[in-house]
């Protein structure tokens, strides 16, 4: 038990300073335009690799399972222009069902 | 880019995810009570380290027999990813010191996109109110799995859990009207994919920050 609350508090302070240290490093800051650049494209690498790692992804190894389904479902519902919660929806459906039947 | 930052239209923005986050700490609960954590330890840590990844991470190193530094670490670099978001996020938040750094807390995954109000910009106020919801039900959900144990049965049976990577997908589709993030994109999926056999979780998506770069220099 003793190690289990020894890594609650090492977790909690590991992440209390990777959430704190940009913030204090950078707040009000005027950033320059090549850094704004960069930032600007974070967000497109940092979502395709969640989704990458959150769709095949588990622990260590690739898997293709249920939840490639609802994400490949989820792409064609995107592309037809559907909305989000119907993308999500079909997703979930998808996945679940997929789940029920293997 | 006009978007307004208000706390309001930040939860909106997160309410898609409070179900599948319940359901997911509801898992979270539950494992933990099944490792012999107690009903205590699984809820003060979804408050104090509020974590999916992570908490699943140190969950799965401890019933595994691994030490509490192997659990630490590997918490480490699941969070790894928060201190690239801090920087990138870091300059739109205004105050003192401490308030940034207390602001800086509320940063995970899908706030810190859904906290943007420009190409570099991002809001406090948004970034507040989309993890508001997700913080209440993470915790909510731990709660409820440490009390119900293995009488929930599996959640994943209802297959929210792909939740959020459509979620992120409906993000991300927003993100490619340009050239350069698109590259950006596509080396960051690519990079995670190589890195996910080969690394701990956490750096397939550390790396994938690198692909700022490749959008950047092939633009």
């Amino acid at each position: 038990m003793s190690n289990v609350w020894t890594a609650i508090a090492l977790a909690a302070v590991a992440n209390f300073v990777l959430k704190a240290a940009g913030p204090v490093a950078f707040g009000g800051r005027e950033l320059g335009r090549g850094a704004q650049k960069l930032i600007a494209l974070l967000p497109a690498a940092l979502l395709a690799a969640l989704v990458v790692t959150q769709t095949f992804a588990d622990g260590r190894s690739l898997e293709l399972d249920a939840r490639a389904g609802g994400v490949a479902v989820a792409i064609v519902a995107i592309a037809c222009r559907a909305g989000l919660l119907t993308v999500l929806a079909l997703a979930t459906v998808t996945t679940a069902a997929l789940r029920a039947l293997t | 880019m006009a978007v307004e930052d208000t706390y309001a239209a930040g939860a909106r923005a997160a309410l898609p995810l409070v179900l599948p986050t319940l359901l997911v700490g509801m898992s979270f609960g539950a494992g933990a009570v099944a490792l012999d954590w107690g009903y205590v330890a699984p809820v003060v840590m979804s408050i104090v380290v509020f974590s999916g990844a992570g908490q699943f991470a140190i969950a799965s190193v401890l019933g595994a027999g691994g030490s509490v530094v192997a659990a630490a670490l590997a918490a480490i670099l699941v969070g790894g990813r928060f201190l690239a978001m801090g920087i990138a996020l870091g300059s739109s938040l205004r105050g003192g010191p401490l308030r940034r750094a207390l602001e800086g807390q509320a940063i995970v995954d899908a706030s810190m996109i859904l906290a943007r109000t420009g190409e570099a910009e991002y809001g406090a106020r948004r970034l507040l109110g989309a993890t508001a919801p997700q913080f209440a039900a993470w915790v909510l959900g731990t709660l409820v799995g440490v009390l119900a144990g293995s009488r929930i049965g599996d959640p994943e049976r209802f297959g929210l859990d792909v939740v959020f990577p459509a979620f992120f997908l409906v993000l991300l589709a927003k993100e490619l009207r340009e050239r350069s993030s698109r590259l950006a994109a596509a080396a960051g999926g690519l990079i995670a994919l190589a890195l996910i056999p080969l690394t701990p979780p956490g750096v397939p998506v550390i790396a994938a920050c690198a692909a700022v770069l490749v959008g950047r220099i092939r633009s």
